[in-house]
């Protein structure tokens, strides 16, 4: 009897604490969400909190450096990136992931969101990005042009179709009447990147940027059918940004001339 | 640790039917309150997205679904790669198993702990990890190519190894604690009549734990049947070649929810169906 007593409460404990330990999770969420920002604003312009970005995978290196510089130029505030394929990334934002922005990779995968009636305003072009095939380092394999890749013995990843790098390759394939069978349809642009870093695959064909962030791992290879399957890049306040006010301040930044630099700098072309 | 297949039977099977009927006529013997609504709670926890997926199939467009080429491409890849991972595992688990429960050595702890391992990596890094052993420029993968000509990434035996890299532990686990729970005086009378050790293990362990051994197949098949994460690092993503069900449901849930709504709904079927149809082996081995 008094065995199963105890053994009763033991149980009831650890479910007690189950369900506190939940709804402190729940109760964190909120404060450092719209809690924490929202009497700062209304008082004040001064901006605080968090912001929180979705961007693109191949945003990641030139977002982290303005990310930096947001949070240097207002004391108080986070900014923190989920990166990723941008049709992932949409589907988990009208799918109800807390975001204050979202900057994608092609109009396509933004229209997912805006579709969904998701964004506060009309979405705006901020950089726009080239396609380039990523070889080995000191290319061995002797890659010149898009039809190179098509050679039997060669190991290409594309990115999936559901990804802008992967329509776009796809775009640019079709348009100079090339067929390409990959190894792989990778989920996102730095995985089809990884791929050519890690000396598993031959080559990829990626975006300008994601050469020149990989540095000396890869080399690039222009093609002139890459101007055909140019990438705007939409960048969107959400309606139900938790950090609006701070979020509008990050879109103005990155379309500032300081943040233009920095994503020239990266390899973006200007809209 | 010792035997995780008996763990969810457990845990599963009394808030399913019992505990409803005997709340209600007798309080005195009834399930305490503590007990029962974080159990109800649990339940509930565990059925209603698997409810929420019934609910939410297009049923009227299910049929165009499902005998799309694409479907029964990924489920044949994955029936056929499940299935050999759990072949894999059998021939190299099974002895593995013996090994750590029935022969003392130095360090066995620190040998099982490794064994267990796969368990709780998130299978990404046993992915990467894959990548950099068995990779073509891996560890060991540099070799298998320069020598040999083979490449396993991007290939359906590297999906194999993938998911038996991340479901051979299933097996491993629940045969040991089959095979300490056996009774080894058995082994140990076959060997005094004559019979080599290897024998005694093929004529005499092996039958007595044959339904541990089911009972871990079924685990480690089920196991490799959902496998994603180390598989679309290591294999990569190619219909008909390296794209199992769950990547072409991830796939497709980016681009068109209703067919990998359908999909999955696949995925649950034969898994119900794995669990339904061996739930007699399980039984008893539990």
């Amino acid at each position: 009897m008094t065995r199963s007593a105890r053994r009763t409460t033991q149980v009831a404990a650890v479910g007690a604490a189950a369900l506190l330990a939940l709804s402190a999770c729940s109760s964190d969420d909120s404060s450092s969400g719209s809690g924490s920002s929202a009497p700062r604003s209304s008082s004040s312009p001064k901006l605080s909190g968090t912001v929180t970005v979705f961007a693109a995978a191949s945003l990641k290196e030139s977002f982290t450096t303005l990310g930096e510089q947001f949070e240097k130029e207002h004391p108080g505030t986070k900014v923190t990136f989920s990166f990723g394929g941008s049709d992932s990334l949409a589907a988990s934002i009208t799918g109800g992931a807390p975001a204050d922005l979202f900057a994608a990779a092609s109009p396509k995968t933004m229209k997912i969101v805006t579709d969904a009636g998701d964004t506060s305003g009309a979405p705006e072009t901020f950089v726009r990005n080239q396609l380039e095939i990523a070889t080995l380092p000191g290319n061995p394999d002797k890659i010149s042009s898009l039809k190179d890749l098509t050679k039997s013995d060669l190991k290409v990843v594309l990115c999936a179709e559901e990804v802008p790098c992967g329509s776009a390759a796809q775009k640019a394939l079709a348009a100079s009447g090339l067929k390409l069978t990959p190894v792989s349809y990778e989920q996102d642009v730095k995985s089809a990147l990884t791929k050519v870093e890690l000396k598993e695959a031959d080559a990829a064909v990626v975006y300008k940027t994601d050469v020149r962030a990989a540095g000396d791992k890869v080399e690039g290879v222009d093609f002139p059918e890459s101007a055909d399957a140019v990438n705007d890049y939409p960048i969107a306040l959400l309606k139900d940004a938790p950090n609006a006010e701070a979020a509008k301040a990050f879109i103005e930044l990155v379309r500032s001339d300081q943040g233009q630099r920095v994503l020239t700098g990266a390899g973006f072309l200007k809209p | 640790m010792t035997s995780p297949h008996d763990e969810p039977a457990a845990v599963a099977a009394p808030p399913a039917g019992e505990p409803r009927r005997r709340v209600r006529p007798g309080s005195r013997r009834g399930v305490p309150l503590p007990l029962l609504v974080p159990a109800l709670l649990g339940l509930a926890f565990l059925v209603l997205p698997l409810i929420a997926l019934l609910i939410r199939t297009p049923w009227h467009s299910l049929p165009d679904q499902l005998t799309s080429p694409g479907v029964w491409q990924a489920l044949r890849l994955s029936l056929v790669c499940a299935t050999a991972a759990t072949a894999v595992s059998l021939v190299i688990g099974v002895p593995l198993a013996w090994l750590l429960a029935r022969v003392e050595f130095p360090g066995r702890g620190l040998v099982r702990a490794l064994v267990t391992l796969p368990l709780v990596l998130p299978p990404v890094v046993g992915g990467v990890a894959l990548l950099m052993a068995l990779g073509r420029n891996g560890v060991v993968g540099r070799y298998l190519d320069s020598w040999f000509g083979i490449t396993l990434p991007f290939t359906t035996v590297g999906v194999v190894l993938a998911e038996a890299f991340v479901a051979m532990p299933f097996l491993v686990i629940s045969v040991e604690g089959t095979l300490r729970a056996a009774d080894p005086r058995y082994e140990e009378a076959a060997t005094t009549l004559g019979a080599s050790r290897f024998t005694a293990f093929r004529r005499v362990t092996l039958p007595l734990i044959a339904p541990g051994i089911a009972a871990g197949a079924v685990l480690a098949w089920a196991r490799a049947l959902g496998e994603f994460g180390a598989t679309i690092t290591f294999a990569g993503n190619f219909p008909g070649r390296t794209q199992t069900m769950p990547l072409a449901v991830y796939l497709a849930l980016q681009s068109d929810p209703a067919a990998a709504i359908a999909l999955s709904l696949v995925l649950l079927v034969v898994s119900v169906a794995v669990l339904a149809g061996l739930r007699d082996r399980w039984m008893t081995a539990s």
